[in-house]
């Protein structure tokens, strides 16, 4: 400890407000990826877990439940998507305890950043592990037999609306993870929220199969609509009538009105939260 | 000219055994390019005032001015121009050192290049040069604890925070630490730290404030602090416990206070304005009473002394526990 310090130039005056906000969005969305670089059980959770789930529903559910108008692996693929992506979100929840419980946050909250910019690089960070998960999963259906009998523009438009949905819902999970403030638990209490409102859906077996009160929530989960709005954007609807809900008739625009819900509420509230919060 | 100015802070936590008054309107000022002490058991509050002065939490009451800018109203302002590290390590397990420090640079918006030019400077500075390239996870606490530091200094500040910089570090790389201090309060840095230790005060600052229950409690600089306790204390300890009340008496003669005597009365020590011809008197005198000893000395006044001169109370209530620990945030 023996080198001089020397004072490195001042913040350059012409970075404008909006600059500032992509610069440290950019830098913490860096550090996100690098944390995924470097974190094998979650590489691992991002692409063997939906590969195994391919697999196990393709395979073992293939013979037992039926889907009218098309098989059951077509039927399936936009469920394990939905299902995926959802899951995955809970990464922001765990990330956000994660970093309140090693006191990184007191150290972020020190520096003159854009106070949102921790959220958004943690919330791009999902992003990316998402977009891996949906092509390793994509891949594996491809090889059990799941075909996209739509145009590229459709197959887009699903691909950019499960990730949005993802995106949308990775805030609600940061503001969850904000607030309980042990990755323990969140991963704990995420998985009581996310197993009903995956299961109870259209994901895995058609809506009409289940029992009346399951049903009426399974019409009404958000997460049925956004498999619904998958399904027929990738083209494996099948034949079955849809129920006669607006949000499942109209499954796309219930997904974006959806999405800028959760935005709408949950950005602010996160931001909020987060300038108010220190570890320990 | 003073650059921070804190006055009648409170923060009180909630805790399962019932609220807990963190601060109890505190009152603070520093002068500009002087380094002060914040010295206190745990749970006296010192985390806390950094916490509040650092923009990380608002105080319940009282006000807080940072180089004329008032805390409450612009932390991003006041985020500008410090540095700040805090109790625990906070520095990303993930990234390496090189990259922890790299991203605080851009978060300062210092640009890339000067970012990466700081980050290996400060690895140098640290002598974290081997571990620099690789993350963080696989090193030590002492290492961890040295990015945190470097952290804050990645951009010369011009108030330094640091809240027990010296908690987990080995002796060599404290007094490398003290060293930096140093410099960079000769370039005109305000540093303001806290502490257990009564010889870290000693050593680094200009004034100290003794803090317990969330009050300055005692203020001055460490010889006016000194000077309330006695310079050094001389210590004994009996071969057998019957001399207790000749020995006290002995020690009452050269004390400048009463003396103390252990719970199995064989250990007896008094605070000394002048220490070595006090002992001196001490032990002849003891050797004219017949007076057999184990041990005899003199040591420098520890916190426990200056607390329990302060307050009556020895400073050890909540030894190895954080004041956060134990408690929730109220909001």
């Amino acid at each position: 400890m023996t080198a001089t310090a020397t004072r490195p130039a001042p913040a350059p005056p012409t970075w404008n407000p909006l600059s500032l906000w992509y610069s440290d969005g950019w830098t913490t969305t860096k550090r996100n990826l690098i944390k995924i670089k470097r974190t094998p059980d979650m590489l691992v959770f991002a692409v063997i877990q939906p590969i195994m789930f391919v697999l196990l529903f393709s395979q073992v559910y293939a013979g037992a439940i039926a889907v009218q108008g098309t098989d059951y692996v077509q039927f399936l693929m936009a469920g394990i998507f939905a299902q995926t992506v959802v899951f995955g979100s809970t990464f922001s929840g765990s990330a956000m305890a994660q970093d309140l419980k090693d006191g990184i946050i007191d150290r972020f909250r020190s520096l003159p950043m854009s106070s949102s910019a921790v959220l958004v690089g943690r919330t791009n960070g999902d992003l990316v592990l998402n977009t891996i998960s949906m092509i390793i999963m994509m891949a594996t259906g491809f090889l059990v037999g799941w075909r996209v009998n739509s145009s590229v523009g459709e197959f887009f438009a699903g691909l950019g609306l499960l990730l949005l949905f993802s995106y949308a819902f990775s805030w609600v999970m940061a503001l969850l993870g904000m607030s309980v403030r042990s990755p323990e638990v969140i991963n704990n209490a995420s998985f009581i929220i996310l197993f009903p409102i995956t299961f109870i859906s259209n994901a895995f077996v058609p809506i009409e199969t289940l029992p009346d009160p399951l049903r009426i929530f399974a019409e009404l989960n958000p997460v049925s609509a956004l498999v619904q709005a998958a399904r027929e954007l990738f083209g494996n609807e099948g034949s079955a009538p849809v129920p006669d809900v607006w949000t499942l008739q109209n499954p796309v625009l219930t997904v974006l009105i959806g999405v800028v819900v959760l935005l709408v509420v949950f950005v602010p509230l996160c931001i909020r939260k987060f300038a108010s919060i220190s570890s320990r | 000219m003073t650059i921070i100015e804190a006055s009648g802070l409170t923060k009180i936590y909630k805790s399962k055994t019932g609220p807990v008054h963190a601060l109890a309107g505190l009152d603070l000022t520093v002068p500009r390019g002087t380094v002060k002490a914040i010295l206190g058991p745990n749970g006296a509050g010192k985390t806390t005032v950094v916490k509040i002065l650092t923009t990380l939490i608002r105080p319940d009451t009282g006000t807080a001015i940072v180089d004329g800018i008032n805390v409450l109203d612009d932390p991003k302002a006041v985020r500008s121009i410090i540095g700040v590290s805090g109790q625990y390590a906070a520095v990303d397990e993930n990234l390496t050192g090189f990259e922890n420090l790299e991203m605080v640079g851009r978060l300062y918006h210092l640009g890339g290049a000067a970012s990466r030019r700081r980050a290996q400077e400060l690895i140098d500075l640290f002598e974290l040069t081997a571990a620099g390239n690789r993350p963080v996870k696989g090193f030590s606490g002492g290492m961890r604890r040295r990015i945190d530091l470097a952290g804050a200094l990645v951009f010369n500040p011009k108030i330094l925070f640091l809240d027990e910089p010296t908690t987990g570090l080995d002796p060599r790389s404290r007094i490398a630490l003290w060293g930096v201090i140093n410099k960079l309060v000769d370039n005109g840095t305000t540093v303001l730290l806290t502490t257990q230790y009564l010889e870290e005060a000693d050593q680094l600052a200009d004034s100290i404030a003794v803090i317990d229950y969330g009050k300055v409690i005692a203020e001055g600089t460490s010889d006016e602090l000194k000077a309330q306790i006695g310079g050094h204390r001389v210590v004994i300890a009996l071969v057998d416990a019957a001399d207790a009340d000749t020995a006290r008496e002995v020690l009452a003669r050269y004390g400048a206070g009463e003396p103390q005597v252990s719970s199995d009365g064989r250990g007896i020590d008094v605070a000394v304005t002048d220490g070595p011809p006090a002992l001196q008197h001490v032990l002849a005198d003891l050797r004219t009473a017949g007076i057999q000893l184990h041990d005899a000395g003199m040591r420098r006044p520890t916190l426990d002394d200056v607390f329990l001169k302060l307050t009556g109370h020895k400073a050890d209530m909540a030894v190895g526990e954080n004041e956060d620990d134990k408690m929730e945030k109220v909001k």
